[in-house]
Formats: C-alpha cells, sequence, structure tokens
C-alpha cells in the first residue's frame, strides 16, 4: 500500500490554511483525522498532489454550546471526545446515541465529526444524524464565513457544497424549540464495518406535541437520505403507534439501497422500517419520556 | 534427594508462559519486512484488473524510464528462462507472470524491481496492458455448463474446465443400505470461500550472491525444506547453494504452505540483477491471489433406521479450485482427507464421489487451519447430523449418542479406511450438555418461543486426523510426510534443539523446550529452539495441518530418548557400574537400591565432553526423523446457544462451552490459546467471512473493509474443558494435534444452534456466513438460503 507522491504542509492558522487551498486549486486536500483519506490515498483511489494536515491550527479540537443551547463541534474535535462527552449525554441524545458507534474505538481516536461530514461517505453516520437534527456547517474561505445546512451541504456519493479553497471549521446543531430526544440505531456486520442501514431520529416535543421531527438514513442510497415525509408524519401531534407506523412506511419508501454483498434491497428497505418503529417506540426510551 | 518437580522445570503439563512473546509483545520479532539487506532493492507486482481476458499487448516502456526502476519483468521475458509456468503442489502448473490469457482477477502480470516500493509502484501503473475480455467463470454450474469457455486452454487437449473426478467408499454397498432404510435425509450445502488471511502478508528477499554461487532467501514459508527442493526444480540450481530462512512469521494457517509468483519473480530478479530483492505483498494481494479455502458444494444423504441407527452415508461434492489446481495436499489425494467424514460415528458403509472444476478465481485450496479439506468433511457431517435428528423427530444429542463410536471398539476403521485411534466420545458428550445445561435449556427454550423469542442449541462433534502421516500414505510431491529433531547437549547442561517444523504463532519455542524438559529433566528455559533455517534445521516437512506435535513433537521426545540412551552409559561410566543397574528418574540416573548415588543429566552431559569412556564417541548430540504409525485423532465437542430476533435475523451468542480430548497435553495454557482462536474462527466463517465474486468475476472479499475478521467486541465468549484426556496410543508422549479442531468443528456449532431456534420455519438450511439478512430471509420467506453467499444485485 503505497500512495503517490504528494506534497504535505501542516499550515498553524486558517489564513494559512486557506491560502494553502487556494493555491492548490482542485488538487488540494485538508487532512484532519486522516481516517478515510490516507486508506484512500494508500489504495490509490485518491491521488491528491497537496495534503493541508490542519492538525496544527490552533482553536478547532472544541465542542461547546452556546447560552441559548447551540451546540458547536470544531473541525479538530475527535469522535472519541464526543463518545465521551457529558455535554452530549445530557442535551444531544441522537449525537450521544450514534458517537460509540461511528466507526471503531481506533478510529474514533483521530476522525472527527466535521471530517466525516466533507468525506460524504453515503454509509457515514454522522451526516445522517445532523441532518435529521436540521444542522449546518460553517465554511471559511477566501472571502469569508458561510453556514450551509447540512441537508444540502452532502450534495453525492463523496460529494460536499465547499468551494476548493473553503475549509470546514464547524458544525453547528441548533438549539431546540421544545424538549429533544431520539436516538441512532445501525446494523454493522461487526465494529468498525459501514452501516448495512443506520437510521437517526431526532425529535422535539412540547406539551406532549412534537414541534419538529428529523429522521435521516445512512447506507441505503447514493447519499445521506433525509425521510423528510417520515418526520412530518409524526409533526404537530404526540407519537402514536399509527403515527409511529406511518413514519416507518414513510421512511422505508424514502430509502434507496441495493442489494450487495451486506444484505438485500428488500432487507435493508425492512430494516429502515423496524428501526424507525424501534426509535420511536422503545421501552423507556427518551422519546417516550420527552413526550 | 528429591525427584525434580516437572512443573517446576517447566515439563509436560506446565502452563508455562510463552518465550517468544517476550520480543513480539515488545514489537522486537524479526519478521520478513524486518530484514534489510545491503543494496536491497524493492518489488510490486502489476495485477490483473480482468477475471478472464487475452492479453494483447503488454508496453512497458514507460515503466522502464521512470527513474530508480531496474528491471521491469513480464511473462514473456519469465518465459525465456522456462519460468513463466511453475508446477502446483497438485501437479498442475500455475503461470508465474501471465503470458497468454489472466485466469483470475488479482493475477500476476508483471513486477517493477526498483529502489524503493514507491517508485516500483508507479511504474507499474505505468505499465499498459491492453485486455481483450473473455467470459467469466465464477462457480462450478458455470464451469460444467455446455459452451463453457475452458480456462485452461494452455494445457493441450484441454477440452473442459473440469479436473478430476474421484471417488471413495462402496458405492454397491451404500446403494443397498439406502435401499434398506427407513428414511434418507438430504442436504445442500455450500461451504463459501474463505481465506487464512494471516495478518503478515507474503513476502521475500531473494539474496543471489554470484562470487558464491549461492541464493539466500528470507521468506513467509510454513515448509522452508519443501521451497528448498521446490526452488531447486523450478529455478533449476543446484539444491546445496539454496539456504531458505523463515524468520518470525506472523501467522500462516495455511496461506504460507504453497509457493507463489512474487517469491519466484523476486529470485529471478535477484540472480538477474545480483542484488537482494524484497517483495512485501500488500493486504489486498494477499487476500484476492493466495491460497484460499473451501468453496465446495455438498449433496449429502444419510440412509436412516428408525430407531436412528445410521445406515450409510453418500456425498457428491463440487469443488471449485480457481484458475489453477494448487492445493496443499497429500498427493495421493484429489480433495484432500474429504473422506475423513464420519470418522467418529459408527457407520458401516459410505460412498463419496468428488469432482473439481476450474473457475476464474484465485487458485489455492489450502488447509486453512485444517487437515486437508477436514474443515468440510466435519462441517457437512455435522450439518447433516443436526438435519438427520429433525428428519428422524429425535433429540440431536440422543441421534449423536446412538450413533458415536463406542469406547471399546477402537481402533475403528472408518467407512472410507482410515484407522481412528482412540477416545471417549460418549463422555465428551456428556461433560458437554452437562456444562451447557442442556435439559434446563430445552425449558428455557419452550418458555422462550411462548412469548415469540427465538432460543436455539447446536451442537458439533467429532474427530480428525491430524499429523500426516505416516510415509506409506502421505507424501507430498513424493516427498514422504515424516518430521525432525536434532539435539545438542552443551557440556554445561543447556541445549539446542532443532526441528523441521516452523512455528507461525504455535509456540513451538515454548513447548518443544517442555518436551525435552520431560524427557531429560533439563529445565526448559535452558533449551533453546530454533527453526525455520534449512542450513541448520534437519529436514522435514514443515507446520501446518496440526501435525508439529504428533510429527515433530514426537520427533523431538524420540532424539530425546535416544540422548538419554547415551546419558546412560555415561552414567554408568560416572558410578562405576553397568547400565542395567541404573535407574532413570527426572533428570537423573542413580544405582538401583542405592537412590542416594546418582549423578544427573547435567553431569552426564559435562562427562560427554570431559570424562567419557575409552570407545565412547565424545559429544551428546543426536537426531531423530520420526515417521508416525498413524494420525492422531483428537475428539471434541462444542455446543452454542444463541438468541434469534426474528424482526432482524441478527442472532447473539449466549453460551459455548468447548470440550476437547487431545490427549496428553504439553502446554495446557497453549493449548486454550489454540482452542480460543479456532473457535473464533469458526465464530466468524458463521457469523461474518466469505470471500464472493460478482458476476464479471471480481473479487468482494479485497480487503479487511469487505473480508470481516471478529474483533475483542463481538467474539463471544467460551467455557473451556480439558477434564476428559484419552493419550494417543501410538504418539511417544500421548499428544494428539490440537491447533485446528475448534476451527474445524466450531463452524457447524454456531449455525445448527440457529437452525434450530429456527426450526419450526420448516428452513433446512442457510448457507454461511449466516448474515442478518440471510437469517431474515430464511425466517419470513420460509426458504433455505443457499448457494455462494451471492452478491445480487437488483
Amino acid at each position: 500500500m503505497y500512495p503517490s507522491r504528494f506534497r504535505y504542509e501542516a499550515p498553524r492558522s486558517l489564513e494559512e490554511a486557506i491560502r494553502l487551498l487556494h493555491e492548490g486549486g482542485d488538487e488540494a486536500k485538508i487532512m484532519a483525522g486522516g481516517q478515510s483519506l490516507v486508506p484512500l490515498m494508500k489504495l490509490r483511489f485518491a491521488s491528491p498532489e497537496l495534503i493541508v494536515d490542519i492538525n496544527n491550527v490552533p482553536g478547532l479540537d472544541y465542542h461547546r454550546a452556546d447560552p441559548d443551547g447551540t451546540l458547536r463541534v470544531g473541525a479538530l474535535c475527535r469522535h472519541a471526545d464526543l463518545e465521551r462527552s457529558d455535554l452530549l449525554k445530557q442535551a444531544q441524545p441522537t449525537m450521544a446515541a450514534a458517537a460509540p458507534l461511528i466507526a471503531d474505538p481506533l478510529v474514533r481516536n483521530r476522525g472527527t465529526l466535521v471530517g466525516s461530514l466533507c468525506h460524504a461517505d453515503p454509509q457515514g453516520d454522522w451526516a445522517s444524524v445532523v441532518v435529521a437534527l436540521g444542522g449546518s456547517v460553517v465554511a471559511r474561505g477566501p472571502g469569508g464565513r458561510r453556514a450551509i445546512p447540512a441537508a444540502e451541504f452532502v450534495t453525492g456519493p463523496f460529494e460536499n457544497a465547499l468551494a476548493h479553497d473553503e475549509i470546514a471549521v464547524e458544525a453547528v446543531i441548533p438549539a431546540p424549540v421544545g424538549t429533544r430526544s431520539g436516538g441512532y440505531l445501525k446494523l454493522e456486520r461487526r465494529v468498525g464495518d459501514f452501516a448495512t442501514v443506520g437510521v437517526a431520529v431526532a425529535l422535539e416535543t412540547s406539551d406532549g406535541s412534537v414541534t419538529r421531527a428529523g429522521i435521516a438514513l445512512t447506507g441505503v442510497g447514493g447519499s445521506t437520505i433525509a425521510a423528510t415525509q417520515a418526520a412530518a408524519a409524526l409533526m404537530g401531534g404526540p407519537l402514536t403507534p399509527e403515527s409511529i407506523e406511518r413514519a416507518a412506511e414513510a421512511a422505508a419508501e424514502a430509502a434507496q439501497p441495493r442489494s450487495d454483498h451486506r444484505g438485500s434491497a428488500e432487507y435493508k428497505r425492512h430494516m429502515v422500517r423496524t428501526f424507525v418503529v424501534r426509535l420511536l417506540s422503545r421501552d423507556g426510551a427518551s422519546v417516550g419520556k420527552a413526550a | 534427594m528429591t525427584a525434580l518437580d516437572e512443573i517446576k522445570i517447566g515439563g509436560l503439563g506446565a502452563s508455562r508462559k510463552r518465550v517468544e512473546d517476550s520480543r513480539f509483545i515488545r514489537g522486537r520479532g524479526n519478521y520478513t519486512d524486518d530484514i534489510v539487506l545491503p543494496g536491497m532493492l524493492h518489488m510490486e507486482i502489476l495485477r490483473s484488473p480482468l477475471a478472464h481476458a487475452r492479453i494483447v499487448s503488454i508496453d512497458t516502456s514507460k515503466a522502464w524510464q521512470i527513474p530508480g526502476v531496474h528491471l521491469v519483468l513480464t511473462g514473456e521475458m519469465m518465459a525465456t528462462r522456462n519460468l513463466a509456468w511453475m508446477p502446483t503442489l497438485s501437479y498442475d502448473t500455475q503461470a508465474v507472470l501471465a503470458t497468454d490469457k489472466v485466469r483470475f482477477q488479482g493475477q500476476e502480470v508483471a513486477c517493477v524491481i526498483a529502489d524503493d516500493p514507491y517508485i516500483a509502484k508507479d511504474a507499474c501503473e505505468a505499465i499498459e496492458v491492453e485486455y481483450e475480455p473473455l467470459p467469466v467463470i465464477v462457480n462450478p454450474e458455470q464451469a460444467l455448463a455446455e459452451a463453457a469457455p475452458i480456462i485452461r486452454d494452455d494445457k493441450t487437449g484441454t477440452t473442459s474446465n473440469v479436473i478430476f473426478n474421484w471417488e471413495v467408499g462402496d458405492a454397491a454397498g451404500t446403494e443397498s443400505a439406502f435401499a434398506r432404510a427407513d428414511k434418507i435425509s438430504r442436504l445442500r450445502l455450500h461451504y463459501p470461500r474463505s481465506h487464512p488471511s494471516p495478518i503478515e502478508c507474503c513476502g521475500s528477499i531473494a539474496d543471489f550472491n554470484r562470487a558464491t554461487s549461492k541464493l539466500t532467501v528470507y521468506m513467509t514459508t510454513q515448509a522452508p525444506h519443501i521451497i528448498r527442493a521446490a526452488v531447486a526444480l523450478v529455478a533449476e540450481l543446484p539444491e546445496h547453494m539454496i539456504r531458505i530462512v523463515s524468520p518470525d512469521i506472523g501467522g500462516g494457517f495455511g496461506n504460507k504452505v504453497p509457493v507463489y509468483p512474487g517469491y519466484v519473480c523476486s529470485i529471478l530478479a535477484s540472480i538477474l540483477l545480483e542484488r537482494p530483492v524484497k517483495w512485501i505483498e500488500d493486504k489486498t494481494g494477499n487476500l484476492i491471489s493466495t491460497g484460499f479455502a473451501r468453496d465446495i458444494y455438498l449433496d449429502g444423504e444419510l440412509a436412516l433406521r428408525e430407531d436412528g441407527k445410521i445406515l450409510a452415508v453418500r456425498m457428491h461434492v463440487d469443488s471449485d479450485h480457481g484458475a489453477f489446481f494448487s492445493d496443499a495436499q497429500p498427493s495421493k489425494f484429489k480433495i484432500g482427507l474429504l473422506h475423513s467424514t464420519f470418522a467418529c460415528y459408527d457407520v458401516p458403509v459410505g460412498h463419496i464421489t468428488a469432482r473439481g472444476t476450474y473457475t476464474n478465481k484465485a487458485p489455492g485450496g489450502v488447509a486453512y487451519r485444517c487437515s486437508f479439506r477436514v474443515t468440510e468433511a466435519m462441517f457437512f457431517q455435522e450439518r447433516m447430523i443436526h438435519q438427520a435428528a429433525i428428519d428422524l423427530g429425535m433429540d440431536a444429542a440422543e441421534f449423536r449418542r446412538i450413533n458415536l463410536v463406542p469406547d471399546d471398539a477402537f481402533p475403528y476403521r472408518t467407512p472410507f479406511g482410515f484407522l481412528t485411534d482412540s477416545g471417549q466420545y460418549g463422555k465428551c458428550l456428556d461433560v458437554g450438555l452437562k456444562a451447557i445445561g442442556y435439559e434446563d435449556f430445552r425449558k428455557q427454550q419452550a418458555q422462550a418461543k411462548a412469548n415469540g423469542r427465538l432460543l436455539g442449541l447446536g451442537i458439533s462433534t467429532m474427530t480428525e486426523p491430524l499429523g500426516a502421516g505416516n510415509s506409506r500414505e502421505y507424501d507430498i510431491l513424493g516427498i514422504k510426510m515424516f518430521d525432525s529433531a536434532e539435539l545438542k547437549i552443551h557440556m554445561t547442561g543447556k541445549a539446542l534443539l532443532r526441528t523441521g517444523s516452523k512455528s507461525q504463532g504455535q509456540g513451538h519455542e515454548t513447548t518443544w523446550a517442555q518436551i525435552v524438559a520431560h524427557e531429560l529433566g533439563i529445565p526448559a528455559e535452558d533449551v533453546v529452539v530454533e527453526e525455520g533455517d534449512t542450513d541448520t534445521a534437519p529436514f522435514g516437512m514443515g507446520t501446518y495441518a496440526s501435525r508439529s506435535t504428533p510429527v515433530a513433537g514426537a520427533a523431538v521426545a524420540m532424539v530425546s530418548r535416544k540422548i538419554r540412551a547415551k546419558a546412560r552409559k555415561l552414567a554408568a561410566h560416572l558410578l562405576e557400574v553397568s547400565e542395567e543397574d541404573l535407574e532413570w528418574e527426572l533428570g537423573r540416573f542413580y544405582v538401583r537400591g542405592a537412590a542416594d548415588r546418582g549423578v544427573t543429566i547435567t553431569e552426564c552431559a559435562l562427562a560427554a565432553y570431559t570424562n567419557m569412556p575409552d570407545g565412547m564417541e565424545p559429544g551428546l548430540e543426536n537426531t531423530a526423523y520420526y515417521d508416525p504409525p498413524n494420525l492422531t485423532w483428537p475428539f471434541a465437542v462444542y455446543i452454542v446457544t444463541v438468541e434469534v430476533d426474528p424482526a432482524t435475523g441478527v442472532w447473539d451468542v449466549l453460551n459455548m462451552v468447548a470440550v476437547d480430548d487431545c490427549g496428553v497435553r504439553i502446554n495446557p495454557m497453549i493449548v486454550e490459546g489454540q482452542i480460543m482462536g479456532g473457535l473464533t474462527e469458526a465464530y466468524a466463517m458463521a457469523n461474518m467471512q466469505f470471500i464472493t465474486f460478482d458476476a464479471e468475476g471480481n473479487c468482494v472479499g479485497a480487503n479487511y473493509m469487505d473480508y470481516l475478521l471478529p474483533t475483542a467486541w463481538e467474539t463471544p465468549g467460551y467455557e473451556l474443558h480439558s477434564e476428559v484426556v484419552t493419550p494417543s496410543p501410538h504418539h511417544p508422549i500421548g499428544a494428539k494435534g490440537i491447533g485446528e479442531c475448534a476451527a474445524v468443528g466450531g463452524p457447524a456449532a454456531f449455525v445448527n444452534a440457529v437452525m434450530d431456534a429456527i426450526t419450526d420455519t420448516g428452513v433446512r438450511n442457510i448457507d454461511m456466513p449466516l448474515l442478518p439478512d440471510r437469517v431474515w430471509e430464511a425466517i419470513t420467506k420460509r426458504r433455505d438460503v443457499s448457494g455462494a453467499p451471492p452478491v445480487r444485485t437488483d
């Protein structure tokens, strides 16, 4: 496993990193955790001419909540930081459920949430979680900052909305209006495997009524799927067996799975349905308690 | 004077810590890739992206122009030296570098030797190969179809893709037993293609020295002496000018028995360039081109009497060998020791037919952690037994008990001609059933069923033929399957032991020293063990098929006894008595009737160099070659309980019990480690592991993202039992092979447990691996899920 020749830069500021990207054009690539990029380079599926390693850029390894409850995750915040985060355990049930299911412990020590979003693997777990939560990605480029909604950030398999000289510096999860609940379920053949099927559910409820719902699917399409019809089926009232069933059906319909060595399309669709039902009606699950 | 405490000196039965681990866990092992020679160059292989295609042209000109490139080898160049093809271990030929066609994805097409591996890889990418694609065959059914393309058109006169038709047993007798049967139980199965997948891939460093004419090859081989012979024959070099060195090996599991094109190319490159050439395979190269395992289809039938007695067994198997028939197996047999199937059951008669086919897949058919094809034999057997019990409406444990070979029947002649040596099968089964709480579990299972939960229990009982050979029946390329040990006792009583086996993680450096300690009373820590260098080790057939302890281990005992015989003469001389007046206790001779008059083995060793009797040859060294009278036949009972989630098809292991009777245990801790490792591989095969191909012959399972090795997270816990010990009647210290039993017998226990959980569906079989989607399909569609795990595309 020997990658092609590449140039390596390790800037010490965001400005310098952006300048390097700008000069590097389409052939430059940001490296944060490197857990997807390095294997791709070793397999020569990717052969960037310039690697801009941002690990020396200070001040990007945070995740914190604003006073209003908005969650911000910096570009160098590792999966393991999120897995161990009390903040997530208290306020972000969907994220807290997903964090220990990302890849394996070794990858979690290096890989980053923002890097996972940028990599835009249809089987990436974080994209579904952030989409379900209605989150966004903050990009910095020569022209300044802009926020891109997560649902628009992933534009296709392994494609994102960043310009070649933009860096995703932060993922943002908006503050909940009501009480937040939800979860993430993932079927994998083995720890560290990509998802055969993953489902993220994020709800906000006020006075027993669902005021915001997000459902997103991993591994059952060309990119992360926002199951908006499914989410809509839950809105405006309490969770009932009927509304859960409608949401599960709609989510299964939104899935576009393909049969492969992980399972048949029919099975994957069935698993989407099963996971939506389980997430919304688990015994004593946070969903029930919050409602 | 009190006798030595055998456990304290690290003798038989001591769970001594492995001496090799000190360097392994400190990162101080010396693997092939750790070796750096002055002036060494690096080789990379260009592999075929297509599974079946005619080579129209190969243009290497751009590769030659890259600075740092020293040599670009193609099949055409190999052919000028008669090296484009090489013989396999099954009397076929295999392309070293493709000349006419490529026959599987990943086949070696060219290689580049350069200053470093990065340059070599760049240059491989600069080679332009024009292919003309041909129709692809990925399974025996396609291979046998009318008008199927002939894969091996290189062999003149080849008119089909059939490699062999082979049979064993009594066709007529079996036929008449089936005619008398009350019931016939049938099962169709596929044992999917898997890969031994050692963590260290294959590699070699060839170092040809023009000045001395000597070729030294450091390489990852489980059988260095066989490689030396093969190199002598293939490269036409004189054998005394070839030195093969196997340094530390990071796992073999059968994958490092065959000769691979990379070895041959690195050797030729070193001869041409007169510089050392290193080739280190990458993980994908290892998974897609080197010796795979299994990939075999069964049609099995059991003739049964109403009361549960098995009257006869009949099997037909179709095996998929890939593009070249390069199975590593004793030459008398075409499908290994598959006919060891049903060896633990008292079956009067049986008949097996086997048909091998070429396909456009990687060659191999190695014995992955088993005696040759024994894993398939025992898996088929135990799946058939499970289904037969259901078809008879009998309890699975009771059905086994009725048919197991009774203790007083040994030595027992199996329906296919093996002679099993010993065992206490019923006792092992009792221990296993008690440990799992059989009766209680059946009650729990019934209660759970009432609540819509699916619990299951699977049993696998088996004996297997380990430790080839005897030389009458077992040889590889004509070389008889004996093994050897050489023991040198230094004058201070310390010792150097060398054997013809080659550890790849089995712990020979620890275990062999314990046998010496047991035989001579020399503390194990005073015995250093060396293996793997053909210039120093005695000739041996290497380590695979659980043959080290049964054969080389026996040779260690025998050479120790030769040493003891000479030490006895020295002791008689020192004590001034006749040999007949001496008694032996561990580590010491003493005068019969005067126990305080004695000399230790250390004193005898000193005398061998300083005070030998007149006329005695000095020194205390010897060599033993051991040709076992029979195979050793360990017995095992594996019992698994599972819970299956009917909504998802996901299944979890609740408990697993393993009862292994492998005779006398030399180092119980190492034996337990072997069993746990084997059970884990069994779990992997049952649960997640396979290499498959799409219709174009693209390999799915070409890296560790797709070919799954279980981690500590999902691997279940195991309860091991060692209370039943039936010493081998013919092995010098009563030991039997154990390294592979659990990987051989384990898979059926897991599968039987899941099948037991869903018996009510009427589904007879789900082929491995039992991935959740396949289990769910069986439950919801109430149909068998069969065949090579297909890459089903919509």
